[in-house]
């Protein structure tokens, strides 16, 4: 295994100047559910704070769909702030000061780690489709594989909303013994089909764009950028709520007194959501977008265990900590609270938190106080629990 | 701790083992959970109604969910806890019978505390106003209060006789706060004592 190196990026910097963390390549094939395995592969990471001597204050923030390594700190291809900078850094829930926090591309992801869009070393083009189909528990091995390679044996806690809670759920189910602490938030042990019947007509929407070729648009030098604009535009109202759109929004009129009997965009609520597609398209790569929303898709953790939950967390000595928000319809307080549920039928350590917010699913990502709170405090507790 | 334990989540305490595994069902913001865990070093979880409550018990670092005892029981598997609380909860359960017999089935032990309805000053009260009694600590309108299920301890005797559980320990609660050790079926505490506390054993092993 090569020592930790500068991670490549297919997209363009926005901010050279910022922080490109780090990326280690490994000679062991990575083996995969689908069957198949890649080799050598490659996962990009970023790490804040610093390890303690007896290595026992790491945390594990593992990233949604569309998030990336970059938690906190100018992101280098968008020259924004990070994604969770509300959650993590110093003085914050997540503390860096006292916690050591790690963060992973994804397997399949498109900022470093190894994905459809990266080359292919049999045959020195992108993977495109030939890149086999990754599973949520791919991604945790992947990231397993990465501890190992930077001798962190437990982590203090794994924690991540949405895509990110399903890695916590499936770090807790495959490595018990690594993980002190699991914080899942806004998540499911399952994806419903309503999820996955959205995760199809994003799918769609990109493979119907002429420009997508058959997922070899980086070969043929086309971008399915429309395609992938619609898809992240689908996507991004299924983060909101009703409530919250009509707050921000209403039937406001975009640059104009009346309305405009065309089709241009009339309403700030389109304008908004073409924004939305249009600045997604510049960082993110569309084959990735459809092999994550896969990975989400297949995420099934009973499934795995003889169809009961409960069997999943068996003899857990993990605590959980599992948090959901009111008006969040893709990942509803229920499965939520199903998984506590499971968790009290292993006779494992839980809390569950519901927080009331009219912010939708993108609520994690917010300043919620209450979410802030029940973090410090969990985190506080297991902290002292094992004297980190 | 800053605050000092009331006087019947006190006496509960006292009747938990060291390092035992408890359940507080109706944990509000989690004071005795807190106060275990401190004192005699307990594995304590908690259900919680309020989702005020069990966020406060959360950011405290105690592992309590946010849940009903009459929906959620029933979730919980048998004999996995060895103490299970409900202080000053089961009057505001809206089907006692059903929670009582799924704290036997989930604890090998349970400790029961409730306000007393036979207290003399409520037997006068209604006699004397002809109208529902309203007392320091049910201090509600008849017609907007959480406590549909109020008994006395002759009642909740008789309730636990009929749920096939043993009595191992009765305590009256005083007004003063104080506790004295009582005989379950004696008289004079279901008309003097403010309330009572119990610890019972389900009869037969499940």
């Amino acid at each position: 295994m090569a020592e930790p190196a500068t991670p490549r990026f297919l997209r363009p910097l926005a901010a050279p100047g910022a922080e490109l963390g780090h990326a280690i390549t490994f000679d062991a094939p990575l083996g995969l559910d689908a069957g198949r395995s890649i080799a050598p592969w490659t996962c990009a990471y970023m790490t804040y704070g610093s390890l303690n001597a007896a290595r026992s204050n790491a945390v594990l923030v593992c990233h949604a769909l569309t998030g990336d390594q970059f938690v906190i700190g100018r992101h280098p291809v968008t020259g924004k702030p990070g994604w969770w900078t509300s959650m993590v850094g110093p003085g914050k829930p997540i503390d860096t000061e006292r916690f050591f926090v790690i963060c992973a591309n994804v397997v399949g992801g498109c900022m470093g780690s190894s994905g459809p869009a990266e080359t292919d070393p049999r045959t020195g083009q992108p993977y495109g489709l030939d890149f086999p189909l990754v599973t949520v528990r791919d991604m945790v091995r992947a990231q397993a594989a990465l501890l190992d390679a930077l001798g962190i044996e437990k982590l203090l806690c794994v924690t991540g909303g949405s895509m990110g809670g399903m890695q916590v759920l499936q770090w807790a189910a495959s490595y018990p013994d690594r993980v002190v602490s699991a914080m899942p938030i806004a998540t499911a042990a399952r994806h419903s089909a309503q999820n996955i019947a959205f995760h199809e007509v994003g799918r769609q929407a990109i493979m119907a764009d002429p420009d997508w070729r058959g997922g070899r648009y980086a070969a043929e030098g086309t971008q399915p950028s429309k395609g992938l604009a619609v898809a992240r535009m689908a996507a991004h109202i299924t983060y909101l709520s009703e409530a919250a759109l009509q707050r921000k929004f209403g039937r406001e009129l975009q640059d104009r007194a009346e309305i405009s009997f065309r089709f241009a965009p009339d309403f700030q609520v389109e304008s908004y959501l073409h924004y939305q597609g249009s600045s997604f398209v510049d960082r993110f790569d569309a084959n990735s977008y459809l092999y994550i929303t896969r990975a989400m898709d297949y995420f099934d953790l009973a499934a795995d265990y003889g169809g009961t939950l409960a069997e999943a967390f068996r003899g857990a000595r993990t605590r959980f900590c599992i948090v959901s928000f009111t008006s969040d319809w893709l990942f509803p307080t229920p499965e939520n609270k199903r998984i506590a549920h499971a968790l009290n039928a292993a006779a494992a350590t839980v809390s569950f938190v519901e927080i009331e917010s009219d912010r939708g699913h993108d609520a994690f990502l917010l300043d919620e106080p209450e979410l802030f709170a029940a973090a410090r405090g969990f985190l506080n507790s297991v902290a002292q629990s094992v004297g980190a | 701790m800053a605050r000092s334990l009331r006087p019947d989540l006190a006496a509960i305490a006292e009747m938990i083992p060291e390092g035992a595994r408890v359940l507080d069902v109706g944990c509000g913001d989690g004071q005795l959970l807190e106060h275990l865990k401190t004192t005699r070093q307990v594995d304590g979880h908690g259900l919680e109604l309020s989702q005020q409550n069990v966020n406060a018990c959360v950011a405290r670092g105690l592992a309590v969910i946010q849940g009903d005892a009459d929906a959620d029981l029933h979730e919980y598997p048998s004999q996995v806890f060895d103490v299970v609380i409900l202080s000053q909860t089961i009057q505001a359960t809206r089907n006692p019978r059903a929670v009582l017999d799924h704290l036997l089935r989930i604890g090998r032990r349970t400790a029961v505390s409730l306000p007393n309805f036979g207290h003399w000053r409520v037997r006068l009260s209604l006699a004397l106003n002809g109208r529902m009694p309203r007392t320091r600590a049910l201090d509600y309108p008849w017609y907007d209060t959480p406590n549909i299920h109020l008994c006395t301890i002759a009642d909740f005797t008789a309730l636990a006789a009929e749920a096939g559980a043993d009595i191992e320990r009765a305590l009256a609660l005083r007004a003063d706060g104080r506790t004295h050790p009582m005989r379950s079926d004696a008289w004079g505490p279901n008309s003097f004592a403010e309330g009572a506390i119990f610890l019972l054993k389900p009869r037969q092993p499940l």
